[in-house]
């Protein structure tokens, strides 16, 4: 069986701080339970000395990037879950209605297609989309859905910071 | 049965808990299940090793094709998924 990880009180504040900062500047919410989000950073510092990248803390990262990116937080189905249920599969991001205290962050179902199917999915997408006549390719942000009309996709989405390699091609 | 780590508490049936170490909504379970001073055994799958860990996701499918966690079995005959303190106080039967 692998150790645990022990992480600082000072990591997880400056993690934590830093998440905040980004949050509120792209129009996201942490959640407001601080214990609760203070244990979810800590275990996002755990996944990123353990993999390499900040994998959710609530999902099993499969240990290697190509096939985790969906799930580097914050992971592609954040926002649906904030639209349909008010916060994210953690907890970690919250809606207006969970941040101003008129509703409760709750255990939801997991949105993200169990291995198999996600395995399939991704041998569809590479046999490849059609292309239209575009004077330059369309990149979406897997995370947000920001579009973005140019050679390359940004090296940072500008709307949720989302890394580079989190884009796809959309047209 | 070996990665399991047991709990002592009141017999209620086998309760076999999957979840992760970082998990908060798995660390909420937990505590529910420890504040019901219930018996149960837990694993968390994130620290197997690669053999065991599909051993236990083998399982953990059989009951939850989604493969989220935390997944909770008891007796081997339903479960309850996710941090759900209505189902689980319902499931335990005290
Ligand atoms: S956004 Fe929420 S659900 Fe998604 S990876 Fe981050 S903490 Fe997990």
């Amino acid at each position: 069986m692998k150790k645990e990880i022990e992480i600082s009180d000072a990591a997880v504040d400056a993690l934590l701080q830093k998440l905040q900062r980004e949050a509120e500047a792209s129009g996201y919410h942490l959640n407001n339970d601080r214990k609760f989000v203070r244990e979810l950073v800590g275990g996002l510092l755990v996944n990123q000395q353990r993999y390499g990248y900040a994998a959710c803390p609530c999902r099993l990262a499969a240990g290697e990037k190509a096939a985790d990116l969906d799930i580097i937080c914050p992971c592609d189905y954040r926002d649906a879950d904030l639209n349909e249920f008010g916060a994210c599969f953690c907890a970690l991001y919250v809606g207006p209605e969970v941040s101003e205290g008129r509703k409760q962050a709750a255990s939801i179902p997991e949105r993200r297609p169990p291995a198999s199917q996600r395995r399939a999915a991704k041998a569809e997408i590479s046999a490849g989309a059609p292309l239209g006549k575009l004077s330059q390719p369309v990149w979406r942000c897997k995370v947000c859905g920001y579009l973005c009309a140019r050679g390359e996709p940004p090296d940072i989405c500008p709307i949720c910071k989302a890394k580079k390699e989190r884009f796809e091609r959309f047209m | 049965m070996k990665p399991f780590t047991h709990v002592a508490g009141k017999d209620c049936g086998r309760i076999v808990f999957y979840g992760l170490s970082t998990c908060v909504w798995c660390k909420k379970t937990r505590r529910l299940l420890d504040d019901l001073g219930v018996a149960y055994d837990y694993v968390y799958v994130d620290l197997l090793n690669d053999e065991e860990r599909e051993r236990a996701m083998a399982e953990v499918r059989r009951w939850n094709p989604n493969e989220s966690f935390p997944t909770l079995v008891f007796n081997e005959a339903n479960c309850v998924l996710g941090y759900d303190e209505e189902k689980i106080k319902a499931a335990v039967k005290l």
